[in-house]
């Protein structure tokens, strides 16, 4: 045995560097994301992201699909928070079409992506919790996420990819069962929320994990196009729901919550207290709700809106529009548009160009963890490798939303 | 800082901007290809517009010689304007250059629409594939690649599909 089977490439036994890989399917990742790191020691001295695992060509299969069909798309974005996503593309279409919404369903749309967002801030948070090595919360936390996809599943009956909501309102409206989920929800989380913040907040280890890891500073934030909780962390008041309100956002009274260092504690800071100003502005859309008239849950838009199944049956008109939005047919004006909503991870945007047909010509999603998952190197490039995967975890990047 | 104004500091000093728009509101303009960056730069420096939004790409393939079409959309964040630039380019040669050097974040921005449409942004520090295959030989964005197998009989596209 003379040959050498193994092949070095030159300097490889010289150098005291190591290339270790973290992923593709490492548990520490949540999700499908390979890093290539060159570490010295505990070092992180560089690192190379490799993204697309599970890349699916959402925007060449929306050119194909009818308006109302591309929603289930959207649902396997940001999968943690699936409500901002499949309204925020109602929100596009009845941008384009110049729809107007009843004032009923645009607050129990605000319900709904509130009660999103925190679901997503509660998975990211607390894995932040799990990687530091505290499981306990995660465990607590996920009993009150799953209260909240009973409240979906009341709703739409689905859990995950919930696919909520039609273009021009619901589907059907929320069910008595509905309104005693979430007034249970409101009743009794921030009672969840306070000893979760309890446990991990002031918890000396996990300030010593979080302080100082992966940090990025307001103007590399800027640079790198960062949105939502982890632009906010930097100390950048960026919201889109304050910048440019959407489905009467304008109505509620909230705070921007900011924080100083743009690192992990300062997310994990500004995404819990995010959750308390979502639950006051659920609170507020309830309270709102409870003053309108109980039985608008969608607008009069019937060429878009899907009439109810007993009128198909029993009435032309219903039974014309009914074939018409099923089989695609109904055409949308000539335009294009960019409508964002406030994602629970940054600007969630829909860049759309329709040539007037049944499907768009081409739809573009501005999808924010694909953004800011790219300064990754740069945050955790000298820290140690420990620190990177909490870092990785802070930024809370969901692989569906950055492979599209 | 209305639309307006945008509109006549940037033509006050590049006459040559063309097809001003409006439409839904956000302000929208064709560059040339080989002035993205000066106007990108005028924008960042004079105006404010200093987060990028997104980038991406559209294909036309029934416009001749500006088949392909990059598309910038810039925020002034302080003053809370969103703004639109086009740069549309031919097919044969789709090249224009790269906004990395203004925005960090156009690096994969960038990457992903060389990666669909094929669009070379010269001066990119890293311009390969993103979300495909490195060996992909096609950029499955464009028109001319249909979603499907094109071979297939049995589906009837005058009535399911675009036609």
């Amino acid at each position: 045995m003379t040959e050498q089977h193994v092949k070095l490439t030159e300097g490889a036994l010289e150098k005291e560097t190591t290339t270790i890989n973290v992923g593709p399917t490492h548990p520490a990742t949540h999700g499908v994301f390979q890093n290539i790191m060159e570490i010295d020691g505990e070092r992180v001295l560089s690192t190379v992201p490799t993204i697309g695992y599970i890349h699916r060509a959402f925007e060449k299969i929306a050119e194909r699909r009818p308006y109302y069909q591309i929603t289930p798309l959207t649902d396997r974005l940001n999968y943690c928070s699936a409500p901002i996503n499949n309204i925020g593309w109602h929100l596009t279409i009845e941008k384009l079409v110049g729809m107007e919404i009843p004032k009923r369903v645009q607050y129990l749309r605000v319900l709904i992506m509130e009660l999103a967002r925190i679901a997503d801030h509660l998975v990211c948070n607390s894995v932040i919790g799990v990687d530091t090595g505290a499981l306990t919360p995660f465990t607590y936390v996920f009993q009150w996420r799953e209260k909240i996809y009973e409240i979906y599943e009341e709703i739409c009956g689905s859990r995950l990819t919930t696919n909520i909501g039609r273009i021009g309102g619901f589907e059907r409206n929320f069910t008595e069962a509905a309104w005693q989920k979430i007034d249970a929800f409101v009743a009794g989380f921030p009672a969840l929320l306070q000893e979760f913040e309890e446990l991990l907040t002031r918890n000396r280890i996990f300030m010593d994990r979080c302080i100082g890891a992966g940090p990025i500073n307001a103007e590399r934030a800027l640079s790198y196009s960062f949105t939502g909780p982890n632009l906010r962390a930097s100390g950048v008041d960026y919201d889109v729901r304050v910048a440019q309100p959407y489905s009467s956002y304008e109505d509620f009274q909230f705070n921007i919550p900011i924080g100083t260092a743009g690192d992990v504690y300062d997310r994990f800071l500004v995404r819990n207290r995010e959750m308390w100003e979502s639950l006051g502005i659920v609170k507020q859309a309830v309270a709102k709700i409870k003053e309108l008239d109980p039985s608008v849950f969608h607008a009069e838009a019937p060429e878009f809106y899907l009439p109810e199944k007993a009128d198909v049956y029993t009435k032309m008109e219903a039974l014309i529009y009914h074939f018409k939005i099923i089989m695609g047919e109904t055409d949308l004006p000539a335009g294009e548009v960019y409508h964002s909503v406030e994602g629970a991870n940054g600007e969630l945007g829909y860049y759309l160009i329709s040539d007037g047909g049944r499907s768009p010509y081409r739809l573009h999603f501005r999808r924010p963890c694909f953004i800011y998952y790219q300064a990754f190197p740069e945050m955790v490039s000298g820290g140690l490798l420990s620190d990177a995967i909490v870092a990785l975890s802070s930024i809370n990047v969901i692989a569906g939303e950055l492979d599209a | 800082m209305s639309n307006e104004q945008i509109k006549e500091q940037l033509s006050a000093r590049f006459p040559d901007l063309g097809e001003w728009e409006e439409q839904y509101g956000l302000l929208t303009f064709r560059a040339a290809a080989d002035q993205n960056i000066k106007i990108l730069q005028f924008l960042f420096e004079e105006l404010q517009f200093q987060f990028l939004t997104d980038i991406t790409g559209v294909h036309f393939p029934d416009r001749k010689d500006e088949e392909l079409c990059v598309v910038y959309h810039l925020h002034n964040l302080p003053a809370n304007v969103r703004l639109r630039m086009k740069v549309y380019l031919p097919v044969e040669r789709p090249e224009t250059f790269t906004a990395t050097q203004v925005f960090a974040g156009a690096n994969w921005m960038e990457r992903e629409t060389f990666d669909f449409f094929g669009i070379r942004f010269i001066g990119h520090p890293n311009l390969t594939r993103i979300l495909n295959v490195e060996d992909m030989d096609y950029f499955p964005m464009r028109k001319e690649y249909p979603m499907e197998d094109p071979t297939r009989i049995d589906k009837d596209d005058e009535m399911f599909g675009r036609g």
